[in-house]
C-alpha cells in the first residue's frame, strides 16, 4: 500500500435529523478542501442499504484507502460502517465517524450557522484523526457455551427456561431460598385472572 | 417455577448471591457463595417433621407478617426447591440442651448444624441480570398512616389477604376485628408520579391495573361489597387492559379522579375517613371507609449495587439499570455480554417480564451460538526501545494486564493481550512514550486537538469525553434534543485514563480557552478505576498550570454518566460561559509560558540523552 492518503467523506443527512438543522453541502464542500480528502458527498440515509452501496462504490471509483462517515453516533453505527468499508475491501478501523447528529444538529435545532460550523469543525477534526489511522486486527475469543441468570423471578425464570431449552447450561443464581420472587407472592396476575404460581 | 426445578440444563442455586465477576463477554469468572441452609437440600423430602417440633415462631416473610412460621420452615407451599431451609438468626441452635429438636426428629438426618457457606466458581459465557425490584414502602407518608392505622394495607399485604393460599386462606378480612370489611378504598401512586422528596417521581407502570385486578377479584368473592378507586390518571395501555377497566367499572367499582389528603382514623370503630376533592365532579367529598390499600409503587432493588458494580452497569435516573439503546437496544447492558430482563430494568408485569425475559435470552443466544466473538483491536502495545522498565504502567494498569519490566537490567515490560481492555492509562502515564494505545495514539489525539486549535481556537471549548459514560452522556442530550451553545468540540477516548497531560498542555499551548476531560462516576469506572488515575493526573496539572500563573479553572472534570443528559447540556452551557471570560491576553500568555516551559524541558530530556551517550562512548577501564 502506497503512503499516499485518500479519504472519501460521506454526509449524511439523515432525512431531516441532519439536513434540517444545518447546510448539510455546505460541509461537503468544506470537506472537499480538507486535506488529502478526494472526494465527499452528501446521503439522504448513509446507514441504509443506497448510501453504503455508494460507500462502497465510491472506495472502489476513488481507489479510497481512508473513509470519514458525518452522520450519527459511532455508539449507534460504527459497527455498520465498519462492516460496509470492510465489506469494500479496507480495514475496518481505517473508517472514522464525525458525529455532527447526536452532538451537533439535535444539539443546535434552531441554530443553522453555528450548527453548520460546528459540523465542518467535526468534520475537519475527524479528517484529521483519519489521516493517521492504521489498520488494525481484531483478535477472536472462544465463547463459553454456559450461561449466568441472576435472579429467580418471573423474568429470571423465563430467560432460564429458554436458553436451557435451547441446549445451553443455565445457572440460575437466586438470593432466597427459593425462585419465585415477588410474582410468586401475587394472588392472580392481570389481565387474565390467572393464578400466579 | 415446577419447570426450572427439574430441568436437566439448569443448575439452580437458590440463597446464593454472587461474591465477585471477573473476566469480559464471552469469558465471564463467577464466584458465588451458596449460603448455609442448614438442610441437606437432596436429601430433604419436605415431611415437615422437623417444623411440627421446632419450639421457635417468627414472623412469616412470605405472608407479609399476617402468620407466623417456624425456625425450620418451608418459604411458601409450591417452593422451589421444595426443601426446608433454618434461619439460623432464630434458632435456639445445636446444643443439645438449648434444642436440637428437628435434628432428632428428621429421618433421613438431613439437618446439619455445623454446614457451612459454598463458595462456587462458574465459567459462563453471557450473563442475565433479572435482579427484580422491591416495593415501595409507605410508612414515610405520613398522611396515610400506614403502620398507624392497622386498617391500612399495602397492595402487597392485600395479595396475601385474598389469596387461598394466604394467612386467611382467602377470606378477605380486616386486621383490626377480622370482619369482612364492606367498604374499602384503593389509593392510587402511592410513592409513585411524586413531586416532592417523599416517593418517586416516576409512573411505577403497573399498580393501575393491579388495583383492577383487585377490584374484580373483591367484587367475585363479595359481591354487594362497596369499593373506590382514587387515582389521579387510570393508566389501561396494554393489550386487554381497558376491556378490564371497564369490565371493573360495570361490575360497580367507582372510580374518583383525585387523592386524599389524609386519613384519620376513628378510635372506636377503626374506619378510616378522609376528605377527597373529586377533580372531574368538581366536588368535595368527606369518605369513610373499613378499609384502606394503598396500591404502592415499584423501586429499585435495594441491593442490587453489588451486581452494578461488578457488572459496570449504569443506572438512569430513577435508578433502574440502563440498557444501551433505550429503542434499539432495550434488552442489551451496556457491559458486553450482559443482558438485562424483568423489573431490574424498569417497572413492568408479568407479560412485560416475560417477553423481555425471552428477548434477552435471545440475544444471549446470538452470542452463544457464534460460539466466538471478534474482540476490538484496541489494546496497548510496548515499543521496546523506548521502555525503560519503569514499571510505572505495571502500577497503574487497573486489569494487571503488564507484567515484566526492569529499569536497572533495562528490560521492557510485557503486555499481556487478552488481559488488556483497552482504557489507555498506561500510554497516558508513560514518561517515555513507550507504549502505543492501539486506535488512539498520541499523534492521532494530537492530530485532532490541532484540528480543533487551527481556526479560532479562543471561540471552541476543547472536551475529553469517556466512550462509555460522558460520550454516551452527549448523546442522550442530543437524543433528547436538549439544547445547549455551539462551542464545545469533543475528542473521544475509550477512558478518561487515556487523557495524557500532554494533550492538555497542548491544546493549551495552542490557543484552547477553556478545556474538559470528562468521564465515569468513581464507581462506574468501566476500567474498574481507571479514572482514579484521571484525577490524580488533572490535581497534578491544576498544580502546574498555578505555578505557571495560568488559572487551573481552565481545566474542568467533570464526571457525567451516559444517563446524564441533562448534566452534559447544563455542562455545555457552563463551559461557555467560562470560555466567555477567558481573554485574548490569557490566552496568549498560556501559549507562551507553555511553549517555553515545553522547550525548557525537551532541551532538558535532549541533555540527559546526550549525557547517557557520552558515559556510554567512555571505555569501562578508564572509569575504573
Amino acid at each position: 500500500m502506497s503512503n499516499e492518503k485518500r479519504i472519501g467523506v460521506f454526509v449524511c443527512e439523515c432525512g431531516s435529523n441532519i439536513a434540517g438543522s444545518l447546510d448539510c453541502e455546505a460541509v461537503r464542500e468544506y470537506a472537499e478542501g480538507l486535506p488529502d480528502v478526494v472526494c465527499s458527498v452528501v446521503n439522504k440515509y448513509t446507514c441504509a442499504e443506497p448510501g453504503q452501496q455508494e460507500i462502497k462504490k465510491y472506495i472502489k471509483e476513488y481507489n479510497l484507502n481512508r473513509v470519514v462517515v458525518a452522520s450519527c453516533s459511532p455508539r449507534m453505527h460504527e459497527p455498520t460502517f465498519r462492516n460496509c468499508v470492510a465489506e469494500a475491501g479496507l480495514n475496518p478501523y481505517l473508517m472514522d465517524m464525525a458525529n455532527i447528529r447526536e452532538h451537533c444538529s439535535w444539539a443546535h435545532l434552531n441554530n443553522w450557522d453555528g450548527a453548520t460550523e460546528k459540523a465542518k469543525d467535526i468534520v475537519k477534526v475527524s479528517v484529521a484523526r483519519t489521516r493517521y489511522l492504521r489498520p488494525q486486527e481484531e483478535t477472536e475469543l472462544s465463547v463459553i457455551k454456559e450461561v449466568l441468570v441472576v435472579g429467580g423471578g418471573v423474568a429470571g425464570i423465563q430467560a432460564s427456561l429458554d436458553l436451557a431449552d435451547a441446549g445451553y447450561q443455565v445457572n440460575l443464581i437466586e438470593k432466597e431460598a427459593s425462585i419465585g420472587g415477588l410474582m410468586a407472592a401475587l394472588d392472580k396476575t392481570y389481565p387474565t385472572m390467572d393464578c400466579s404460581i | 417455577m415446577m419447570d426450572v426445578g427439574r430441568h436437566s440444563k439448569i443448575n439452580l442455586l437458590t440463597y446464593s448471591e454472587i461474591e465477585n465477576i471477573g473476566g469480559y463477554i464471552g469469558n465471564f469468572q463467577v464466584t458465588v457463595r451458596k449460603k448455609a441452609r442448614y438442610v441437606d437440600e437432596k436429601e430433604c423430602n419436605a415431611c415437615a417433621e422437623c417444623e411440627k417440633v421446632c419450639p421457635v415462631v417468627a414472623a412469616d416473610e412470605f405472608q407479609e407478617g399476617f402468620s407466623l412460621r417456624k425456625a425450620i420452615y418451608m418459604p411458601f407451599p409450591q417452593a422451589v426447591p421444595s426443601v426446608y431451609i433454618l434461619d439460623d438468626k432464630d434458632c435456639l441452635g445445636h446444643n443439645p440442651i438449648a434444642c436440637g429438636k428437628c435434628a432428632e426428629v428428621c429421618e433421613k438426618n438431613c439437618i446439619d448444624f455445623d454446614m457451612k457457606d459454598e463458595i462456587i466458581t462458574l465459567n459462563v459465557g453471557a450473563i442475565i441480570t433479572a435482579t427484580g425490584m422491591d416495593v415501595y414502602d409507605p410508612t414515610e407518608m405520613n398522611e396515610y398512616g400506614y403502620t398507624q392505622y392497622e386498617n391500612v394495607v399495602t397492595s402487597m399485604e392485600f395479595e396475601r389477604l385474598i389469596s387461598a393460599g394466604g394467612p386467611t386462606e382467602g377470606h378477605f378480612i380486616r386486621p383490626t376485628d377480622r370482619e369482612t370489611p364492606k367498604r374499602i378504598a384503593f389509593i392510587q401512586c402511592v410513592g409513585s408520579r411524586s413531586n416532592s422528596p417523599i416517593g418517586n417521581p416516576y409512573c411505577s407502570n403497573i399498580c393501575c391495573m393491579n388495583t383492577i385486578k383487585d377490584s374484580l377479584l373483591l367484587m367475585d368473592h363479595y359481591p354487594g361489597i362497596e369499593i373506590t378507586v382514587f387515582y389521579i390518571d387510570i393508566r389501561a395501555f396494554g393489550k386487554g387492559f381497558e376491556d378490564l377497566y371497564q369490565r371493573s367499572k360495570q361490575a360497580g367499582v367507582r372510580y374518583i379522579r383525585g387523592l386524599p389528603g389524609e386519613i384519620f382514623e376513628n378510635s372506636k370503630t377503626k374506619n378510616l375517613s378522609m376528605l377527597v376533592e373529586d377533580t372531574v365532579a368538581n366536588t368535595v367529598t368527606d369518605f369513610e371507609f373499613d378499609m384502606v390499600v394503598l396500591s404502592v409503587g415499584v423501586i429499585p432493588r435495594r441491593d442490587s449495587d453489588t451486581i452494578q458494580r461488578l457488572l459496570t452497569l449504569s443506572t438512569t435516573t430513577d435508578g433502574f439499570f440502563m440498557e444501551s439503546h433505550p429503542k434499539l437496544k432495550p434488552v442489551d447492558a451496556p457491559t458486553g455480554g450482559v443482558f438485562l430482563a424483568g423489573c431490574a430494568e424498569s417497572p413492568k408485569d408479568v407479560k412485560d417480564s416475560v417477553t423481555q425475559a425471552s428477548a434477552a435470552a435471545a440475544r444471549a443466544q446470538i452470542l452463544l451460538n457464534a460460539g466466538k466473538i471478534s474482540v476490538q483491536a484496541i489494546t496497548s502495545q510496548v515499543l521496546t526501545d523506548l521502555c525503560t522498565g519503569c514499571q510505572v504502567c505495571v502500577k497503574v494498569c487497573p486489569f494487571h494486564a503488564i507484567t515484566g519490566g526492569d529499569a536497572k537490567l533495562k528490560i521492557p515490560v510485557e503486555i499481556v493481550e487478552a488481559a488488556c481492555q483497552g482504557c489507555g492509562t498506561c500510554a497516558a502515564e508513560c514518561n517515555f512514550d513507550a507504549l502505543l494505545m492501539r486506535h488512539f495514539e498520541d499523534k492521532q489525539i494530537i492530530s485532532q486537538i490541532d484540528a480543533i486549535t487551527s481556526e479560532n481556537p479562543s471561540e471552541k471549548v476543547v472536551v475529553f469525553a469517556c466512550n462509555w459514560c460522558s460520550y454516551g452522556g452527549a448523546d442522550l442530550a442530543g437524543l433528547s434534543r436538549m439544547q445547549y451553545p455551539t462551542s464545545q468540540r469533543v475528542i473521544k477516548t475509550m477512558c478518561s485514563g487515556r487523557v495524557d497531560s500532554k494533550f492538555v498542555l497542548h491544546a493549551f499551548e495552542k490557543g484552547a480557552p477553556i478545556l474538559l476531560v470528562s468521564g465515569c462516576h468513581y464507581a462506574d469506572c468501566h476500567y474498574i478505576d481507571a479514572n482514579r488515575w484521571t484525577v490524580k493526573r488533572v490535581d497534578k496539572l491544576w498544580d502546574k498550570l498555578e505555578r505557571l500563573g495560568i488559572r487551573p479553572e481552565r481545566l474542568q472534570l467533570e464526571w457525567i454518566s451516559a444517563a446524564e443528559g441533562q448534566k452534559w447540556a447544563n455542562t455545555m452551557k457552563d463551559l461557555e460561559k467560562m470560555r466567555a471570560q477567558v481573554t485574548q491576553e490569557e490566552i496568549e500568555y498560556t501559549m507562551k509560558v507553555l511553549k517555553e516551559d515545553r522547550e525548557k524541558s525537551e532541551a532538558r530530556k535532549k541533555k540527559k540523552a546526550e549525557m547517557k551517550e557520552s558515559v556510554k562512548e567512555i571505555p569501562i577501564d578508564v572509569i575504573a
